[in-house]
């Protein structure tokens, strides 16, 4: 027993690493984001694209040198929770998500954030963004590990997302045909707040592919490229398709519109290729902390959610 | 990122806005305000213009600029307010209201988000003497944050909510704010989307049509889905 309890990670501990988080995701934008629309300002040959990118880089100054929210639509504030095999959590994972929702409304209070989750018929506030089914939670595993990452997602934007049935004969004509029409219908007046992070998620059940997209979108960094070349390659091309569209940030003429696109993608039904489109926004805030069972607490970034053991394919 | 100097023309004016410095704004000028403005969207418009109660302040007295936001704001324990970011709340939503709002308040700059049709330009803007200022990004909301130096007020908060009280801010060198309608009524917006649209269907040359259309897909690709 007293081995036991040396390896248990609080639900207190938790509860505080949530909340700090949600200050930090508000607050600072993720240095690869940012690093990826500095690079933008000087390939944007376009006065007022460029104008646009300047303003969000001088805001995001403004916002760390304030410790002031970013922007005031705070988006929707949700977790996402990779817990080591080994991990043990005192009170178990109940515990963990009664910490994480607790956090959630401090945070709402404190620093202040916006209170944006409402019923979706009665429009009942409960002013704290707690409610039915939100925060949202989602768990993923890894093994040969003691250690519990939790990353928190603020995801903004009501435009910018799509989803459609593509069949296989659509093949990447089909992929690129939808992800134009998705750039330029929420991409007009900056409806989407661009450029964006843009996540697509491929295959999977319908579902599946909705999650999948959000969580390339939201969980992987600028930069990062699928380990599968031909997706990467596609990632990639993708990524000069959207930028060469005659539109920037705003809706003005520019070529500064996908920061980045990352594709995740999930075994399908064999006659279908379902895929959607999320647009992580100008305000694309994640923050991640890794709690280790002896209390330790590291923050980062970098949510590395899609690990090699995420992405298996086979039968271990 | 290398530091590039902004080529665009840039002004800094003072609330009430002269009918000159507004004659003279051209679609695409970078505008600082200072002064007093005031947040009004559909919960004061509802109040005001369809059931007939009257403003909790004289609006043209006040100022002659009102904006389409909501403020990420608290009500502190003495009495007064603190706000931190500020972001615009989209425009087009409001089009209903514009017939009976400028005469009724007498506003001749309206800020918000994403600007409104041409047609509102053409059918309201113009004839009011009234321009329209869009805010930058979107995502600006901590350096509009900054330029609010005072809450005056917060009329009807009880009534409306945070999202939709009538705030009262007096401002210092707030923006930027970009000119998307001018008294000619020009749109930048307009402008920027007419040069997309000439190369809009190059891009989907040589891409095989779709297994099945969608419901809607027959929509131009020149339409917008506002
Ligand atoms: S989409 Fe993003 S940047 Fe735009 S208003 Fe919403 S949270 Fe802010």
């Amino acid at each position: 027993m007293p081995q036991e309890t040396k390896r248990t990670i609080p639900s207190d501990l938790i509860e505080a690493t949530a909340f700090e988080l949600m200050r930090r995701a508000a607050i600072e934008i993720p240095e690869d984001f940012r690093l990826g629309v500095e690079a933008m300002v000087d390939t944007e040959a376009e006065d007022l694209s460029r104008f646009v990118l300047e303003s969000m880089v001088e805001n995001w100054h403004a916002a760390e040198e304030d410790r002031r929210a970013m922007c005031a639509d705070t988006g929707l504030p949700r977790y996402y929770v990779k817990a080591g095999n080994e991990a043990v959590i005192g009170g178990g994972f109940v515990a963990l998500e009664r910490a994480l929702r607790r956090a959630t409304a401090r945070a709402t209070h404190e620093i202040p954030l916006r209170p944006n989750r409402v019923h979706p018929l009665s429009r009942a506030d409960h002013n704290n963004n707690v409610g039915i089914n939100a925060p949202e939670i989602e768990f993923s595993f890894e093994p040969d590990a003691d250690w519990l990452d939790i990353t928190t997602v603020h995801k903004g934007g009501l435009f910018g997302t799509d989803y459609r049935m593509l069949f296989p004969g659509d093949g990447k004509d089909g992929i690129k045909r939808f992800f134009l029409d998705t750039m330029m219908q929420f991409g007009r007046r900056g409806l989407a707040c661009q450029p964006a992070i843009v996540g697509i998620g491929l295959g999977g059940s319908k579902d599946t592919s909705m999650i999948l997209g959000k969580q390339a979108a939201c969980l992987r960094t600028v930069g990062d490229r699928h380990p599968d070349p031909e997706i990467a390659a596609l990632e990639v091309e993708l990524t000069e398709l959207g930028n060469n569209i005659g539109m920037g940030p705003m809706g003005f003429v520019g070529t500064s519109m996908v920061v980045d696109c990352h594709i995740d993608v999930g075994y399908t039904h064999t006659g279908g290729m379902p895929m959607s489109v999320h647009s992580f926004c100008l305000s694309s805030r994640r923050a991640v902390a890794r709690i280790h069972p002896g209390g330790e607490v590291e923050y980062r970034t970098d949510p590395n959610w899609f690990t090699p053991y995420h992405r298996r394919e086979g039968i271990e | 990122m290398a530091t590039q100097k902004n080529k665009l023309k840039e002004v800094r004016l003072s609330i009430p806005v002269s009918p000159e410095d507004i004659a003279a704004l051209e679609i695409g000028t970078v505008v600082y305000l200072d002064g007093v403005i005031y947040t009004a969207r559909e919960g004061a418009y509802k109040r005001i213009l369809e059931q007939g109660i009257a403003p909790p302040v004289d609006l043209a007295q006040l100022s002659n600029v009102s904006f389409h936001c909501s403020p990420a704001a608290a009500r502190n324990d003495d009495g007064s307010y603190t706000v931190g970011a500020v972001t615009a709340t989209a425009s087009f939503r409001f089009s209903r209201w514009l017939a009976d709002w400028f005469p009724a308040s007498g506003c001749k700059v309206i800020i918000g988000k994403g600007g409104m049709s041409a047609e509102d330009y053409r059918t309201h803007f113009v004839p009011n003497g009234a321009v329209y200022l869009t805010t930058v990004g979107y995502g600006t909301g901590a350096l509009l944050g900054r330029g609010i130096k005072h809450v005056r007020d917060a009329h009807w908060l009880d009534e409306l909510g945070i999202a939709q009280a009538l705030w009262v801010f007096e401002v210092e060198n707030m923006g930027p704010f970009l000119v998307e309608s001018d008294l000619r009524g020009n749109s930048l917006f307009d402008r920027d989307a007419e040069r997309i649209n000439a190369g809009v269907e190059r891009l989907y040359d040589g891409l095989q049509p779709p297994a099945l259309s969608r419901y809607g897909e027959t929509t131009s690709r020149e339409d917008e889905v506002i």
